[in-house]
């Protein structure tokens, strides 16, 4: 049997995909549309570590899809990823390279640092040329001290000591150009992010709900989930079923209802056997 | 076409056959013929711009600030742009939005403060009326899809009480305690809200200085900024433009930050 043979690749980019894609959409197909968390997410570098911030809506355009999702995704023990963007992206980005980041860890038996994080993130992002859309903040401490990236879905990345990202990133970043400083306390820190994102969540439509944290230091990470409940649903003034009593009861009669057994099955709780 | 019967000093007869006598107009062949008058000239885009405006209410009055920069697309042209323009003693205009057409509105309004001081008859502008009027005419043109492309923003006393409104190039116009048009929007008026809702009755000293703080803001993170504005601080005993001021700006930060990865 002759094996088809496969050319090897030429290296570089392939974009045969993008004519076929033409081709689909000229025959009439409709591609799904990508639905975006509308978010936002920050983090903030102080004196023993980083706090990662972020709010808990998920939006499928003007609908809330998820009143209570979780933004800040693990990546290994003393890195954290906010995502935001597509929902499925940033989920599936940050799991992909989480695992890749366990098998590195493995093989060279050192904590993993922030910055390999970063690399994996941005190669994988820009070999996709922007069409993941996740946009990420990724925070956390390793042996070089504390860490905080920001990544672009079309694979750029900038090392700041705040950052912000998602619909509503410039109502949080608004927060942190006016009161960070360099050395802040765990509480000044904390203090920080939630009102940056409660900045977002209440001038940005496409955020709301509850502020989640994560404080990560060198030895030990806080996941504060919610940290803030900032948007509680409102709690009915009355009882609107009507009281036992309200309706006289004239009379009462009990009666027995006869069942006919029409037939019996047993069934066997272990699985039966592949031959039978 | 030109008459090719007589020619003499009155008639002059064509260059070429079916060319155009000198005096006449002649329509190239191939073109669409359009004259002077039947072609429309309506506003498509902006040309200079200026920046957000951001007006604040306090207890007995209201502060509103703009920076005086004219934009030529990207190109930072004309640092010497005030864009706050003082009606009278009780209200203050600012624009954000394309500078030739606020200078228009501005030539307008001033003209007819001065007819309605001639009229001699104790009525003037109030910032409630000038605000009511300025969303018809700009309903109006908008309507004729001939565009004023500005936002207003109309601060003032208006019977004892302080009053601040918003008007956009489409007509849509309302009233808050603080406002914010364009890139302000989005970055100080949360700052503003926050505020507002910590402390309900300001004073003018700490509107003024969230107003600073505000505009500092703008110029580290919105690009077509200035680092040069004025402020209009309107109370009963009158207006009072202040500027150009210059924030003072930290770029401490920046030890902080080295490469991208």
């Amino acid at each position: 049997m002759a094996a088809p043979c496969v050319e090897p690749a030429k290296g570089g980019f392939s974009f045969e995909n993008c004519s076929r894609n033409a081709r689909f959409e000229q025959m009439g197909l409709k591609f799904p549309k990508a639905y975006k968390t509308g978010t936002t997410i920050a983090g903030v570098i102080y004196k023993d570590g980083v706090v990662l911030g972020a709010d808990t809506r998920a939006t499928e355009d003007t609908v809330v899809a998820d009143k209570n999702c979780a933004k800040i995704h693990y990546i290994s023990d003393n890195i954290y990823c906010c995502g935001a963007g597509t929902a499925a992206d940033t989920e599936m980005t940050t799991q992909m390279i989480s695992g890749q980041l366990e098998l590195h860890r493995l093989a060279t038996g050192r904590a993993p640092r922030v910055c390999t994080a970063n690399r994996l993130l941005k190669q994988m992002l820009f070999r996709y040329q922007g069409y993941i859309g996740a946009a990420l903040v990724l925070g956390g401490v390793d042996s070089t001290g504390p860490n905080l990236y920001s990544i672009w879905p079309h694979g750029s990345t900038d090392k700041l000591p705040y950052v912000t990202m998602g619909s509503g990133s410039l109502a949080a970043m608004a927060t942190f150009e006016d009161r960070f400083k360099p050395n802040m306390t765990k509480e000044e820190a904390m203090k920080l992010v939630r009102d940056a994102i409660a900045a977002g969540i209440f001038n940005d439509l496409g955020s709301g709900s509850n502020v989640d944290l994560c404080v990560i230091t060198k030895d030990k990470v806080e996941y504060i989930r919610p940290h803030e409940i900032a948007n509680a649903k409102g709690v009915k003034q009355g009882r609107y079923l009507y009281k036992r009593g309200t309706t006289a009861t004239l009379s009462s009669d009990v009666k027995k209802i006869e069942f006919d057994v029409i037939g019996t099955e047993v069934k066997t709780s272990a699985q039966p056997m592949d031959t039978q | 076409m030109a008459s090719s019967s007589m020619f003499g000093p009155n008639n002059p007869g064509a260059f070429w056959t079916g060319g155009p006598a000198p005096g006449q107009f002649y329509n190239f062949p191939g073109s669409q013929s359009t004259s002077a008058q039947n072609s429309s000239q309506r506003t498509l885009y902006p040309v200079v711009t200026g920046t957000s405006v951001l007006g604040v209410q306090f207890e007995g009055g209201v502060v509103m600030a703009a920076d005086m920069l004219g934009s030529y697309g990207s190109l930072a042209r004309f640092r010497d742009c005030p864009r706050l323009l003082k009606v009278n003693d009780t209200t203050v205009l600012g624009a954000a939005g394309d500078y030739a057409d606020f200078q228009y509105l501005s030539n307008v309004i001033q003209q007819q403060v001065i007819d309605e001081e001639c009229l001699n008859d104790g009525f003037g502008y109030t910032p409630k009326s000038l605000h009511c009027w300025l969303t018809r005419v700009l309903y109006n043109r908008r309507s004729q899809f001939n565009p004023l492309w500005n936002t207003y923003i109309v601060a003032g006393i208006d019977d004892e009480k302080p009053f601040l409104g918003y008007v956009d190039k489409i007509g849509m116009a309302y009233e808050a305690p603080s406002l914010a048009c364009g890139f302000g929007a989005y970055l100080a008026l949360p700052i503003i809200r926050d505020a507002m809702e910590k402390n309900p009755t300001m004073t003018q000293d700490e509107a003024v200085a969230l107003i600073d703080r505000c505009m500092k803001l703008l110029f580290y993170r919105d690009a077509r900024s200035l680092n040069k504005y004025q402020v209009a601080v309107i109370t009963k005993a009158g207006v009072d433009i202040r500027g150009p001021i210059k924030s003072e700006t930290n770029w401490e930060v920046a030890h902080m930050i080295k490469g991208y990865e």
